[in-house]
């Protein structure tokens, strides 16, 4: 590998911007694809997958035996609300390699007594969330059930291209709170991209089958393919 | 594999940068049970020193030794380890597993 492509590659990551690096395994031959050309690329089509999936692998193409070495940042979860639910979804999402931040002004609740090794931002999401720096590896979710909270923190994060949004509330809570969001600037297309009811309809009960739920949910809108995603929800 | 294979990258950079001989070796392929996935990398230097895992351990210490000669000759080779392999009975993956493992030498022109 050149240094100039390891470089490369190691700034893109700094950057938290997904790269693959194409290796012809017969003699070395290297060449790095930036997320942003993935679109334009001969090999796009198995370069978007292989990303999707966040997985390396060998494919072969034109007669070569290629190696398409996925760099994916690690995926955040960005939790507004430190509830009952999240002390059971922070750790779920731990172990499947989120990142997890807890953001809550409330000291009450975001008390490290309730969240032993977890990050947490004892903040309004005004302060607490811009540093967070959102961006297409994060998910977000708003659970407080206060909209004084959630509503400005789901603001934020419309303004912001994460993967997945959701928020915590029944259908009606949630007519309720499209209404103050779209008074407050949100345009249909950002109520559109909330999660509501939040989490897959398992029947969830306890905190912990809800954070499954919810964990599910954020799973398939990471690895599935939009299409599918359509034709499972209709 | 939501990669957690940050700091390897960088110290093969910094390595190299600063006048080290260093190869990147990395599982690009793996047949039934194996311990690491396609793209674990293991990163060595001219000195033997060695960051990041191709597996459980079980053939770090080969690959070590192949990436040595890679870095002095400057070519790519490719590796392949499983108990099918001759080699099992040495440096064979205990899980049953095979693996290929890509070493190419950080720095080539």
């Amino acid at each position: 590998m050149k240094l100039q492509t390891l470089s490369e590659v190691n700034v893109e990551r700094a950057a938290r911007r997904p790269v693959i690096v194409v290796t012809d395994t017969a003699n070395g031959d290297q060449r790095l694809v930036k997320a942003k050309d993935i679109a334009t690329d001969p090999l796009s089509a198995d370069l978007a997958k292989q990303l999707r999936m966040g997985k390396s692998g060998m494919i072969e193409a034109g007669g070569k035996k290629l190696f398409l070495n996925v760099y994916a940042p690690t995926a955040r979860l960005v939790i507004v609300g430190a509830v009952h639910i999240s002390q059971a979804l922070a750790p779920l999402a731990r172990s499947l390699d989120y990142d997890v931040t807890v953001v809550d002004p409330r000291t009450a609740f975001a008390s490290p007594e309730r969240f032993p090794d977890v990050p947490l931002v004892a903040e309004w999401p005004d302060v607490a969330l811009p540093p967070l720096n959102i961006d297409h590896y994060t998910a977000f979710v708003a659970v407080t059930h206060d909209p004084k909270i959630d509503d400005p923190a789901l603001l934020h994060a419309f303004a912001h291209d994460c993967f997945y949004i959701g928020a915590l509330g029944s259908r009606k809570t949630h007519a309720k709170r499209a209404e103050r969001l779209k008074a407050q600037g949100a345009s249909d297309a950002d109520i559109a991209r909330i999660h509501a009811p939040i989490g897959l309809s398992i029947g969830a009960v306890s905190p912990s089958e809800i954070a499954v739920s919810i964990m599910a949910e954020i799973t398939a809108e990471l690895r599935l393919p939009r299409e599918t995603r359509k034709e499972q929800a209709a | 594999m939501l990669n957690r294979d940050e700091d390897i990258l960088q110290a093969a950079e910094n390595w190299q940068k600063a006048g080290h001989g260093v190869a990147l070796a990395t599982v690009v392929e793996t047949w039934g049970s194996a311990p690491r996935p396609a793209g674990s990398s293991l990163v060595i230097n001219d000195d033997g020193t060695f960051l990041g895992s191709v597996s459980g351990g079980c053939v770090e210490g080969a690959v070590v030794t192949e990436a040595l000669d890679v870095i002095a000759s400057g070519q790519p080779k490719m590796l392949e380890f499983g108990v099918a392999d001759e080699t099992a009975w040495n440096v064979g993956l205990s899980c049953g597993g095979t693996i290929r493992v890509f070493v190419e030498k950080v720095g080539q022109s």
